[in-house]
C-alpha cells in the first residue's frame, strides 16, 4: 500500500480543488483521510468492525489456550456429548472438542477467505488492467474469456475444478502447522472462479482513465506502460478494488463453506467451518451443536464483513462527497 | 431490432465454443471415469483397456472433444485391439444434437437430464415466484417508508439474509419445524425427498414436501431482490414525473405501481434474466440436504464418478440457457424503456 499512496495523493489535488469546501476547516484533509471519517461514522460498519475483531481475537486466544493436538484429538467414550462446562460447544462423532475445533476452524476458514480474496484480485485487477489499458484485440480476447467464465454458474465451476485440483497439492508446512493440501487448492479454486466480477470494474475504470491527461504526460516523459498500469493508474481506481476485494472476503469464506460441506474441500482432519457441518446434518436431531455453531460463526463473519465492505462503500464512493 | 438479435446470436456462438472447450479441458482431469465402473472390483488390464477403447478414452484429450462435438460416425476404429481400424463410431455430436451417453449407466445424457428437469423445475419456479412476489412487496414497502425503524430492521434483515450459508439455514428450518414441531405435536414438514412413497406422487404430498426447500432457497434471494428493488423505487420515486402524476391527482396506488414500477423494475429484470437460466440447474445444496431428486443431485453424483457427458451436458444446458435469456432481457428493456433502442 504505502509504495502505491504517493501517486495517489499526487493525483488527488485535482479532486479535493473541486470539493474544496469539504477542506475549509483543519487544513487539507487527503482524501483517504475524508473516506476514514466517513467509515468511522458509519454506524453498520462500526458495528460490523467490532464483531469481526471480536471473532479475530476468538480464533488468535482460542489457540493459545487450546493446541491444535487438542482440537484434534478423539476420543470415541465421550462422543457426541451435548454442551457441558468441560465441552461449552458439546463434542463431535468421534469426541473431539466442538470448541477447540471452531477456533482451529477459524484460522482455516479465515485464511482461505483472505488468501483466496487476493488472488482473485491479482487476477482480476491483472487482467481488467491489461484489457483496459492495451485494448484491440488483446481486450476483446480477455473479455470473451472473462464472459465465458462468467457465464457457467459458479458453483458448478467451483465443485469442478475442486474436483480437477483435488489430490494433486501435498501437505505444505508452514508457521510450525501443517496445512493438508487441499486448503492450498481451495484457495485457488475459489480465486480463479470470482475475479470476473472486478476485472470487468477495473477494465472500464482503466478504459476512462488511460485518456486522462496524467497518463499522456507519464507517456511522453517515456515511462513503460508497466510502470503506468501498476504506479500510476492503479493507485486511481484503488477505491472500488478495497470494496470489491472486502466482500470478496465474506464471499469466499461462503464459496469455502459450501464446497467444504458438499465434502469437496478442505480435507479432514484439518478443520474448517464448512467441513464441521459436512455429514453433520445426520445428527440434525440428536446432536444440533455439532452444526449450530460452526454456521453461526460463519454467520457472523459474513455478516460482519459485509458491514464493513457496504460502510467502505459508502465512505470511498466519490458521489457521496458531495453530501 | 431483428438484425440485433441476430448479430447477438451469432456473437453467443463462439461464446459458448468458448465455453465448451473451457469445461471439456477440466471434465478430462476430473479423476478416472473408469476406476468407479465395475463396483468393488474395478477393471484391471486387459479388460480396463478393453473398455477405454469402447468409451473411447483411450482417445486424446482433443480428439474426444471433437467427437463430443461433432461426433464419430465419419471413423472407423478398432474396438477389437489387433490395431486395425474396423468399426464406425456411433456418436453424432452435441452439434447434431446427440449429448453422449452417461459412462456410468449407458443412458443417452438428454433422458437423464429430462427425467430430472422438471422435478427441478418445479421446485425452483416456485421458489422464484415466491422471491419474487416477496421482495416486491418487501422492497416497495420498505422504500417508502425510508429511514423509518421497519425500514432499519428490513435491512439488517436483509443483510442477515444474504450472509447465511443456504444449508446453515436449511439445517435451522428443518431443527425448528421438522424436529421441533414433530416433538411439540403440531403438524410437522418433511424433510426428505418430493413424497411419501407409502402414499404416492400426490399433488398435496408434493406441496407439502415443497415447503422447507422452498423457504430454504427463497430466503437469501429475497434479503438480495428486496435490497435492489428498495434502491431503484427510491431513485424512481424522486423523480419529476412521478410528482407531476401526484400533482395530477392521480391516485397513489396508481402511481405506485403503473408509474414507479415500471421504471424501477429494470435492474429487477435484469437480475432475473441472470438468475431464470440457473433454475435449469438447480440447487445443488438445498437438493442434497433435502434429497430433491432434480438436477443439482444429478450434477453432484455424476462429479464423484467423472461421468464426463452428463456433466458436460448439464452446464452446456445452462450455458446456453445463460445465453438465450441475457438476449431476452436486453429484448424486454426495449418493452419497458422505450428510450432503448439497439441498432
Amino acid at each position: 500500500m504505502s509504495s502505491m499512496a504517493g501517486p495517489a495523493r499526487r493525483s488527488a489535488v485535482s479532486t479535493t480543488t473541486e470539493f474544496g469546501d469539504v477542506q475549509t476547516k483543519g487544513g487539507a484533509l487527503s482524501p483517504w483521510r475524508l473516506a476514514w471519517r466517513r467509515f468511522v461514522r458509519h454506524r453498520m460498519a462500526m458495528v460490523g468492525a467490532i464483531i469481526l475483531l471480536l471473532l479475530i481475537l476468538y480464533v488468535v486466544v482460542g489457540a493459545l489456550i487450546f493446541s491444535e493436538a487438542y482440537a484434534n484429538q478423539t476420543a470415541t467414550f465421550k462422543r457426541l456429548q451435548g454442551p457441558s462446562w468441560e465441552h461449552p460447544f458439546g463434542t463431535d462423532p468421534v469426541g473431539r472438542d466442538v470448541l477447540a475445533r471452531t477456533i482451529y476452524g477459524g484460522h482455516i476458514s479465515l485464511s482461505i477467505g483472505i488468501s483466496a480474496m487476493l488472488v482473485s484480485v491479482v487476477v482480476g485487477v491483472l487482467i481488467g488492467a491489461i484489457a483496459g489499458y492495451y485494448g484491440g484485440a488483446i481486450d476483446s480476447i480477455l473479455m470473451r474469456f472473462t464472459e465465458a467464465v462468467f457465464n457457467i454458474p459458479s458453483l458448478f465451476l467451483l465443485i469442478v475444478m475442486a474436483k480437477f485440483f483435488s489430490g494433486r497439492i501435498p501437505t505444505v508446512e508452514l508457521f510450525g502447522r501443517s496445512f493438508s493440501g487441499s486448503v492450498i487448492v481451495i484457495i485457488v479454486v475459489i480465486g480463479l472462479t470470482s475475479w470476473m466480477y472486478l476485472a470487468r470494474i477495473v477494465r472500464a475504470n482503466y478504459l476512462s482513465l488511460k485518456e486522462r491527461e496524467f497518463v499522456l504526460a507519464a507517456r511522453c516523459l517515456g515511462v513503460p506502460n508497466r510502470r503506468i498500469i501498476l504506479f500510476h493508474i492503479l493507485p486511481n481506481t484503488l477505491a472500488p478494488i478495497i470494496v470489491t476485494a472486502t466482500l470478496g472476503v465474506a464471499a469466499a469464506i461462503l464459496s469455502e463453506a459450501y464446497v467444504s460441506f458438499l465434502g469437496l474441500g478442505v480435507q479432514p482432519p484439518t478443520a474448517s467451518w464448512g467441513n464441521m457441518l459436512d455429514g453433520s446434518y445426520v445428527y440434525l436431531e440428536s446432536a444440533p451443536w455439532l452444526w449450530f455453531f460452526p454456521g453461526l460463526l460463519i454467520v457472523l463473519t459474513v455478516l460482519s464483513i459485509n458491514f464493513v465492505g457496504d460502510g467502505l462503500r459508502d465512505a470511498l464512493d466519490p458521489r457521496s462527497l458531495t453530501k | 431490432m431483428t438484425r440485433y438479435i441476430i448479430r447477438r446470436i451469432l456473437q453467443a456462438i463462439p461464446l459458448l465454443f468458448i465455453i465448451s472447450v473451457i469445461l471439456f479441458a477440466l471434465m478430462m482431469n476430473m479423476g478416472d471415469p473408469l476406476a468407479t465402473l465395475g463396483g468393488r472390483q474395478p477393471p484391471r488390464g486387459e479388460d480396463r483397456l478393453r473398455l477405454a477403447r469402447q468409451l473411447g478414452l483411450d482417445q486424446p484429450i482433443y480428439m474426444q472433444y471433437i467427437f463430443w462435438l461433432v461426433g464419430n460416425d465419419w471413423m472407423r476404429f478398432d474396438t477389437t485391439g489387433d490395431g486395425v481400424p474396423n468399426t464406425y463410431g456411433t456418436r453424432r455430436g452435441i452439434l447434431r444434437g446427440d449429448w453422449g451417453t452417461s459412462l456410468v449407466t449407458r443412458r443417452p445424457v438428454v433422458e437423464m437430464i429430462w427425467q430430472r428437469l422438471p422435478n427441478t423445475l418445479l421446485l425452483m419456479g416456485t421458489a422464484q415466484v415466491v422471491i419474487i412476489v416477496f421482495s416486491l412487496a418487501i422492497g416497495i414497502y420498505s422504500a417508502l417508508r425510508q429511514y423509518s425503524i421497519t425500514d432499519h430492521v428490513i435491512t439488517t434483515g436483509a443483510f442477515i439474509g444474504y450472509s447465511m450459508p443456504i444449508f446453515w439455514l436449511a439445517l435451522m428450518l428443518m431443527y425448528i419445524f421438522a424436529v421441533n414441531f414433530k416433538k411439540w405435536g403440531l403438524p410437522y414438514f418433511p424433510t426428505v425427498g418430493m413424497y411419501d412413497p407409502a402414499v404416492g406422487r400426490t399433488f398435496s404430498q408434493v406441496v407439502w414436501h415443497m415447503a422447507l426447500p422452498v423457504a430454504t432457497l427463497s430466503v437469501t434471494a429475497i434479503a438480495a431482490y428486496s435490497r435492489y428493488i428498495r434502491a431503484s423505487m427510491l431513485e424512481v420515486i424522486n423523480q419529476d414525473y412521478i410528482r407531476t402524476a401526484r400533482s395530477k391527482g392521480l391516485p397513489e396506488r396508481f402511481i405506485l405501481w403503473r408509474h414507479a414500477l415500471k421504471n424501477a423494475s429494470l435492474p429487477l429484470v435484469t437480475l432475473i434474466g441472470l438468475d431464470l437460466p440457473l433454475l435449469l440447474a438447480g440447487a445443488v445444496v438445498t437438493e442434497r440436504i433435502f434429497a430433491w431428486p432434480g438436477m443439482g443431485r444429478l450434477f453432484l453424483d455424476h462429479v464423484e464418478r467423472a461421468d464426463y457427458p452428463v456433466l458436460m451436458g448439464i452446464l452446456m444446458l445452462v450455458s446456453i440457457a445463460v445465453v438465450v435469456f441475457q438476449i431476452l432481457t436486453d429484448i424486454v428493456y426495449t418493452y419497458l424503456d422505450p428510450r432503448i433502442r439497439y441498432s
